[in-house]
């Protein structure tokens, strides 16, 4: 693991509050936004961002289940993976 | 933003619909360090051992997982061969070393544990003999040790003495977990040329030249397969295995950095990746569905065989270019009772243990998860096993038989295991004898092929 940076993808029905749902748990947990993509493909709301834990006692599996917990609020789904998957699975 | 999006989607993809996951991280525990002559002692200390390396596996497993988002389904240890280290041991049954490696499983929270084993393919110590005897009774009385014996290899021949008591004791397993429809035997496998850092069951063990403690990763992936060969719009065959080369790529490279970094925070050393399309019940995540995107009406059919050694093929090379660490056994499991479209083959008749028999010439292992009627006697087993272990000798691979002769089953009925191993339809064997041939034992010799030096 070389970096504490993330890959927070959400997809979904489109509405209203969704950016600002997503954003204001991530200010919670201390988590900056380094990267932004929003987008609709075949109907749906697609969100790629890639955040970093700026907090020094960022507790992963907290933020995973808040993450989720918005999630089901807005009505979509919130997946918070590490980076380094996407690098590895891709990336020589 | 570095990642691409899309690619960032397919990978979420592979996840959520295709079945990718780390099938298995397996814990490799050296036991040598446990021999002594009192049983007692013997199994407390393997006990305190495999708690001191694996406390923290499942938990580790399971933080990996959370922070990349694949699913590991299993939690696995494989330990040295038990016949080796207990051969000290002054006791004619081995069953409660069996019972001390459930109980050890259950207080780390793994799923199964391997290495209930022996290696005896040039012949057998008294050690080899009494674990070989104990295995009926060790398979029905634990849930999560699994048994493998090697009685093969290139380099040494067959000994058809184990051939011929292995039969036996198939026939003995399924009995003893009668009740179950034989499920013992989805625990026992018997191999040619037995990979030493193999961690799928039931044939993982922690093999001689291994680290004192290491973790094997096992990733799977048919469904992914499956579908990015349906995807491709009338390709030719070149175009198949350059696009299942480039999937078991990126397959493997997830598998890798799991692996890593599992043994990393385990302070074990990082041994294999061993990339095997190990199908599920699940639709679509198939060998078999495979082998009939590439244009097969049925699995099964003529043409099986050459499909096969495709994917074989092309998943190995896609596998050794993503990762220097690719081991174990590495290409395309054909299990029946775990394949959803192998099953189907076999009920609609296209698929045939004679077929399954051609296709484990170029798949990575052999005759795997086959159910055969209640009745097949010992020697018709250990005559499959024959074949199997011969194909496995003089190809240079490994080869292996997990059979169930499902106790009180004929042709067409179907057995219910459950999980990932699923559930198997009875297939029929060839009624003629092979009972003299069994009778004789001693050993096929090694094969010219062993004369490398």
């Amino acid at each position: 693991m070389s970096s504490s940076r993330f890959v927070i993808t959400v997809i979904g029905l489109d509405r209203v509050g969704i950016v600002a749902g997503i954003t204001r748990v991530l200010a919670e947990h201390q988590v900056n936004i380094a990267d932004i993509r929003q987008s609709i493909m075949d109907d749906l709301f697609t969100m790629i961002m890639l955040a970093e834990a700026k907090g020094e006692n960022f507790d992963l599996a907290a933020f995973q289940q808040a993450m989720q917990a918005i999630g089901k609020e807005l009505g979509v789904e919130v997946i918070v993976q590490h980076e380094d998957v996407f690098r590895f699975m891709h990336r020589i | 933003m570095l990642i691409h999006p899309e690619e960032i989607l397919e990978t979420i993809k592979m996840v959520t619909t295709q079945h990718l996951d780390i099938r298995t991280v397996t814990m490799g525990i050296n036991l040598r360090g446990c021999c002594h002559p009192d049983l007692e002692t013997f199994n407390s200390r393997v006990y305190d051992r495999i708690l001191r390396c694996a406390e923290n596996l499942v938990r580790t497993a399971e933080e990996i997982q959370n922070l990349y988002g694949i699913p590991i389904i299993n939690k696995r240890i494989s330990v040295t061969p038990i016949a080796i280290v207990a051969e000290s041991c002054q006791s004619e049954d081995l069953v409660s070393v069996a019972h001390t490696l459930d109980r050890a499983a259950h207080e780390v929270g793994i799923d199964f544990v391997g290495g209930f084993s022996a290696l005896v393919q040039k012949g057998m110590t008294p050690g080899d003999l009494r674990l070989i005897q104990s295995i009926p009774q060790a398979l029905a009385t634990t849930r999560k040790v699994c048994a493998s014996v090697n009685v093969a290899t290139t380099k040494a021949g067959i000994n058809m003495d184990a051939v011929a008591l292995m039969g036996r004791i198939i026939k003995q397993t399924a009995e003893a977990t009668r009740d179950a429809g034989g499920l013992g035997c989805a625990k026992l496998v018997v191999f040619a040329n037995a990979p030493d850092d193999n961690p799928f069951m039931a044939g993982a063990f922690h093999g001689i030249g291994e680290p004192d403690c290491v973790i094997n990763v096992g990733v799977s992936g048919p469904g992914v397969v499956n579908h990015a060969v349906r995807e491709l719009r009338n390709p030719s065959l070149g175009e198949i295995a350059e696009c299942i080369k480039k999937t078991a790529f990126k397959i493997t490279r997830m598998g890798e950095m799991v692996g890593r970094e599992v043994a990393q925070r385990l302070g074990a050393q990082f041994g294999v990746l061993d990339l095997s399309l190990a199908p599920t019940p699940a639709v679509g995540d198939s060998v078999a569905a495979i082998l009939e995107a590439m244009g097969l009406e049925s699995c099964g059919t003529h043409g099986t065989t050459a499909a096969l050694a495709l994917l074989n093929d092309a998943v190995k090379k896609g596998g050794a270019m993503a990762s220097s660490s690719v081991g174990g056994l590495s290409g395309a499991f054909i299990p029946v009772s775990e394949d959803e479209g192998m099953i189907r083959a076999v009920q609609r008749g296209s698929l045939t243990l004679d077929k399954l028999e051609a296709m484990t010439c170029v798949c990575s292992v052999g005759l795997d998860m086959i159910a055969v009627p209640g009745d097949t006697s010992p020697a018709t087993i250990s005559a499959i096993i024959a074949d199997e272990m011969a194909i496995g000798m003089i190809n240079k691979k490994t080869t292996a038989v997990r059979i169930i002769p499902a106790p009180g089953m004929k042709v067409g009925d179907m057995v219910e295991f459950g999980g990932l191993l699923g559930s198997a339809p009875v297939m029929p064997v060839h009624n003629f004898s092979s009972e003299v041939f069994i009778a004789r034992g001693g050993r096929i010799p090694a094969p010219i092929q062993s004369l490398t030096n």
